[in-house]
């Protein structure tokens, strides 16, 4: 994979933005390949291909996968375990 | 942290470019009257949308160069020779014409004056413009908290901000490093060479501080410098990463 090709979760928060109400570049998600815990902000995103890739900084395995076209989105969760997302009160 | 866990429903709006600064000859600054703009935190960046006459879309994200108590709204961008938006932004753009875009967008690479120091702030090329949004929000909002901003860049021909931070280097507890990969100019009171461990070691406040750093720019730059802070004592925790790619276009 090319180095240059990749850039990161931070990349996601506008259509993040547009599928969600809470910040999700700050929420927290578990790899189910490593386990590791981070911010979305820091998975290693592929946005090359028709849709965005996000891959674990710690493993590479799939995150998960935000498609978007024909007037509507898919979202693939591969190794995304879990998010911890703020709450607002 | 309302402000920075839930946001308002991103949309679109229209801003008119009400002045247009040459930076270096390849990076302009656009400064922007957008009437629905609701403020932002310093980092943050705004997804631009260009469409042509037969509706081609085409989107990219700029960080956002000015601080938020400046009070108004300035994107610095790079032309990227193959890019699709940007030479349009930096060439073509005057004002009086109109941009549009929405944001701001991205909570994680932010900082807010009460979040406090000691910051440091490294960047490459034109990574540097969320930290100039945050250096200048340092300075505007009167934080006492220091901060060193350690700049790369190929020659000194490509500084953006040039004039600037010489004046911010002025201000107590702002300190200004400049390195350069491409040229070693007669005369240079800068450093010379990539951003590596070893020089890390010297400009970056010692591990103990728990200082809080903020690294923007290509990816190898970011992972150089995340894993030498890391290899230096820092906590991953306390260091934020924002790459950017040629889709920065």
């Amino acid at each position: 994979m090319d180095a240059e090709l990749v850039v990161d979760g931070n990349a996601l928060a506008g259509v993040f933005g547009e599928l969600f109400q809470h910040e999700m570049t700050i929420a927290r998600g578990t790899c189910g390949g490593c386990g590791l815990v981070g911010p979305l902000a820091e998975a290693r995103v592929y946005a090359e291909a028709p849709g965005a890739v996000a891959r674990c900084p710690g493993c590479s395995s799939v995150l998960f996968t935000i498609v978007k076209g024909g007037g509507r989105y898919w979202l693939g969760f591969d190794q995304l375990r879990c998010l911890e997302i703020q709450a607002v009160d | 942290m309302a402000r920075a866990a839930l946001q308002r429903r991103l949309s679109w709006q229209l801003a008119e470019v009400v002045e247009s600064i040459d930076e270096t000859p390849r990076v302009r600054s656009i400064v922007l009257s957008a009437p629905d703009w609701q403020g932002h935190r310093a980092g943050q960046h705004v997804d631009v949308r260009l469409t042509a006459e037969d509706g081609y879309q085409a989107q990219r994200s700029y960080s956002i160069a000015s601080a938020p108590d400046d009070h108004k709204l300035v994107l610095t961008v790079e032309r990227l020779d193959d890019g699709e938006v940007s030479p349009y932004l930096v060439d073509e753009l005057r004002p009086g014409d109109k941009l549009e875009l929405r944001g701001p967008i991205g909570g994680y690479f932010a900082w807010d004056a009460d979040t406090g120091g000691p910051l440091l702030l490294v960047g490459g090329g034109s990574g540097i413009v969320p930290l100039m949004s945050i250096l200048r929000q340092r300075i505007a909002s009167g934080s006492a908290a220091a901060v060193r901003l350690l700049a790369s860049w190929r020659t000194s021909g490509d500084i953006i901000y040039a004039t600037e931070l010489e004046r911010c280097a002025a201000v107590d507890g702002v300190e200004i490093v400049h390195t350069l990969t491409r040229e070693s100019p007669a005369g240079w009171g800068g450093r010379i060479g990539r951003i590596d461990q070893a020089m890390l070691a010297d400009v970056a406040w010692p591990a103990q501080t728990r200082g809080l750093s903020f690294v923007c720019g290509p990816t190898g730059l970011v992972e150089a410098v995340a894993a030498g802070l890391v290899g230096l004592g820092h906590e991953p925790g306390q260091i934020k990463t924002e790459r950017f790619g040629p889709t920065g276009g």
